[in-house]
């Protein structure tokens, strides 16, 4: 229960307080229905049509992937969902959220979800299609359990929401997980994280210089999307960009200047974000002994060439179109600094069983996805390691 | 300017990597639009200095305000005399030669509290030496010294009188106070001078021409001049004219620059860049701010002063907030 004088602090945006903890089957046909009706009415909503993200959150939630879904979660034991799930959810990027409930609903749970506290109008749009659904008497069963809530940080909210879940899912940066992680929830109670991890790009030089132009564009621009679409903030955009095999510096020509035009073409770089880039390039300068070049195509792009990889790599990092790159013959060169920090390795030209023998071979204890140049922010039931909906359910073991 | 580029390249190392970072090589002559910029940021982050530690007589700090970094300006004694020789000489120009009585709308103990001195010490320490009499209109709760005030006016009433202070600390313990109590103070004579930035203001929806209006209605003053400058470059300051802009000094100049940091056209709104001759004792001769505003003219005023005239439109959107004067109120 939220304290009474707290009462006002919280938004109820979709539901109520009196949320029900009913576990179901994880992917129990109700739940994949409403997740397909979600799809199609945010794909037929003028409002949503604006907001690239929420219509690839419906793109995701489309009947042909929750099927597929279903097919591959193919789980021989009865699974129930562990009762009642409480998100919170990031700050920084405005649909995340509802990814975070749509993978609590399709493992069978209740879901209170703390919405970003600053207003993203994707969050009023999605909620707003949520309740919507809700008056349908077919969705009665998960109007009862769900509930979307919007407050400003405050633990004594956040412990009350905590008290009564049976599993909590927390996204965001270290500080906000080791604060959450000190509030008490019941001793069985599930916890997932996602903190601030990592990711870097592999590039097999020889297999850019073969592209012919229009290709060279695609790949150009599926690593923009992967990058300057969220302002290199997500954490599986990449920082760091591998370059692999022969004619190295043709390859980086190539490609850089595909995507320099894709940018020029796309991106609207603020002035703000401009001055960041200088500024950190200027660090970069006094901290990095091993900086070999720094090269920009306009302020939009920025490259910073390193000799040899430091120990704290994970904490360069650069936004808006900021980049590290560093050559190398074999990809287990870069063993050394791979930590648990490190989450998604984007590919091009590599084989993917070699990235993963690099992986497990050389047994590091990060890199969770291995994904095409192009598919680092397509987030899934199976993120960060984890299968998500394995997680938030429990298995009824019958002899 | 390319002196002191080679000047701050060979004797400050963080500058020096920074240069050959962006392959710029000192040695050979530029324009001026060519010479890099240290972004202002920089100066909280790290503490840069073109002389030995021991030649340091005096470290500036910008405002101090809780949980924020500051700036850290490190003058030795040449580039401590200059400023206040530059500061001096430029503000001669708008007040005269000649030593004004001066009332400073500030409390004297900003000068006495070593914690406090930072900008605002600065700028009062540095205009003082251009008046005489020099009076603190405010106590030490920031609260106006009525009596002490009047007591200056009226000692004063046939003469020019110096108005010095911060544009916040007007408004807020000066004006206000005024305004509340409907007292009038005989400053019809006076000639404000105030500085330190409009963020706080504008917060409050008061622009230079409400302010000039309010001051006015308060105490009659009629001539206030606005100027802009910050802690990195301290003494070579912009001030404003009778024509209500901003003009460089032959110590200074200033870029305006586009998003890809390429040089605006005239009256093209762009992110200011300022230059500075005095910097000698750390490499701040040329810096990129975190400030929006535009170049009206160069030569042309109609106040008759030379030199590049501008606006300043304040802070870029979401800069890292950086104040301007450690404003007591925050």
């Amino acid at each position: 229960m939220i304290p009474m004088r707290l009462k006002d602090n919280v938004t109820y945006l979709v539901g109520d307080k009196t949320t029900l903890s009913k576990p179901l089957v994880p992917y129990e046909e109700s739940l994949c229905e409403f997740l397909y009706e979600l799809s199609s009415t945010l794909f037929a909503s003028k409002e949503a049509a604006a907001y690239p993200d929420i219509i690839a959150f419906a793109f995701w939630c489309r009947k042909a992937n929750i099927a597929k879904l279903k097919a591959d979660f193919g789980d021989r034991r009865t699974r129930l969902g562990l009762g009642l799930v409480f998100h919170i959810t990031p700050s920084n990027v405005p649909v995340n959220f509802a990814f975070s409930f749509a993978f609590g609903l399709l493992s069978g749970n209740a879901n209170i979800v703390r919405v970003p506290s600053k207003p993203f109008p994707q969050t009023d749009i999605i909620c707003d299609t949520i309740d919507r659904l809700f008056s349908y008497d077919r969705f009665s069963e998960i109007k009862a359990t769900t509930a979307f809530v919007r407050y400003e940080q405050n633990d004594e909210i956040t412990s009350s929401f905590c008290a009564n879940c049976n599993a909590r899912i927390i996204w965001g940066g270290d500080v906000t997980i080791r604060n959450v992680r000190n509030i008490p929830m019941p001793v069985r109670g599930v916890e997932i994280v996602f903190s601030d991890r990592y990711s870097f790009c592999v590039i097999d030089s020889p297999s850019v210089i073969k592209l012919d132009e229009t290709e060279l564009n695609t790949l150009a621009e599926r690593f923009y999307n992967d990058t300057y679409v969220m302002d290199q903030n997500a954490c599986s955009s990449p920082h760091l960009i591998v370059w692999q095999g022969e004619e190295k510096e043709l390859a980086k020509e190539r490609f850089w200047m595909a995507v320099s035009r894709a940018v020029t073409e796309k991106y609207q770089l603020e002035t703000l974000n401009a001055v960041d880039k200088y500024t950190l390039l200027c660090h970069n300068a006094i901290d990095i002994d091993d900086i070999t070049s720094f090269k920009e195509h306009g302020n939009h792009l920025y490259r910073i060439t390193i000799d040899s990889l430091p120990d704290n790599m994970d904490e360069l990092r650069g936004n808006c179109g900021y980049f590290y790159e560093y050559d190398t013959d074999v990809i287990s060169d870069i063993a050394h600094v791979i930590n648990t920090r490190y989450q998604t390795m984007t590919y091009f030209g590599v084989d993917k069983t070699y990235l993963l023998d690099f992986v497990v071979k050389n047994r590091l204890t990060g890199i969770d996805r291995i994904v095409p140049v192009g598919n680092a922010l397509d987030i899934n039931v199976i993120w960060d390691g984890y299968d998500i909906v394995k997680s938030l359910s429990r298995i009824i073991d019958v002899k | 300017m390319s002196e002191l580029t080679q000047h701050h390249y060979s004797h400050c190392p963080q500058y020096s990597k920074i240069l050959d970072t962006l392959s710029f090589d000192p040695t050979i002559k530029h324009t001026l639009e060519d010479i890099p910029f240290i972004p202002v940021r920089l100066f909280k982050d790290y503490e840069l200095l073109s002389v030995e530690r021991s030649k340091i007589v005096k470290t500036m700090t910008s405002s101090g305000t809780t949980g924020q970094s500051v700036s850290k300006i490190f003058l030795d004694r040449l580039t401590a005399a200059n400023q206040t020789r530059v500061l001096t000489r430029i503000a001669s120009d708008f007040i005269g030669t000649k030593r004004l009585p001066m009332l400073i709308i500030d409390t004297s103990s900003v000068l006495r509290d070593r914690n406090l001195f930072s900008v605002r010490g600065a700028g009062i320490l540095g205009f003082s030496m251009t008046g005489h009499d020099v009076t603190y209109a405010l106590n030490e709760d920031m609260q106006l010294d009525f009596t002490e005030v009047e007591a200056f006016c009226n000692k004063h009433k046939d003469e020019n009188i110096l108005i010095f202070g911060f544009t916040f600390m007007i408004w807020e313990y000066f004006y206000k106070k005024l305004a509340k109590v409907g007292e009038q103070l005989a400053l019809g004579n006076g000639i404000l001078i105030h500085g330190g930035g409009w963020k706080k203001l504008n917060e409050q929806a008061v622009d230079n021409d409400t302010f000039k209006r309010m001051l006015n209605n308060v105490c009659g003053v009629k001539r206030v001049c606005n100027y802009y400058g910050m802690v990195e470059q301290t003494g070579s300051i912009f001030m404003e004219c009778e024509a209500g802009y901003l003009h460089c000094s032959i110590f200074s100049d200033i870029i305006m620059r586009r998003t890809d940091f390429s040089v605006c056209g005239m009256h093209e709104a762009g992110l200011v860049q300022l230059m500075s001759l005095l910097p000698l004792s750390y490499p701040g001769h040329s810096i990129l701010t975190e400030d929006a505003g535009e170049i009206v003219g160069e030569d042309d005023c109609s106040c008759g002063r030379l030199g590049k005239y501008f606006t300043i439109h304040g802070r870029i959107k979401n800069a890292e907030i950086r104040g301007c004067s450690d404003t007591y109120a925050s």
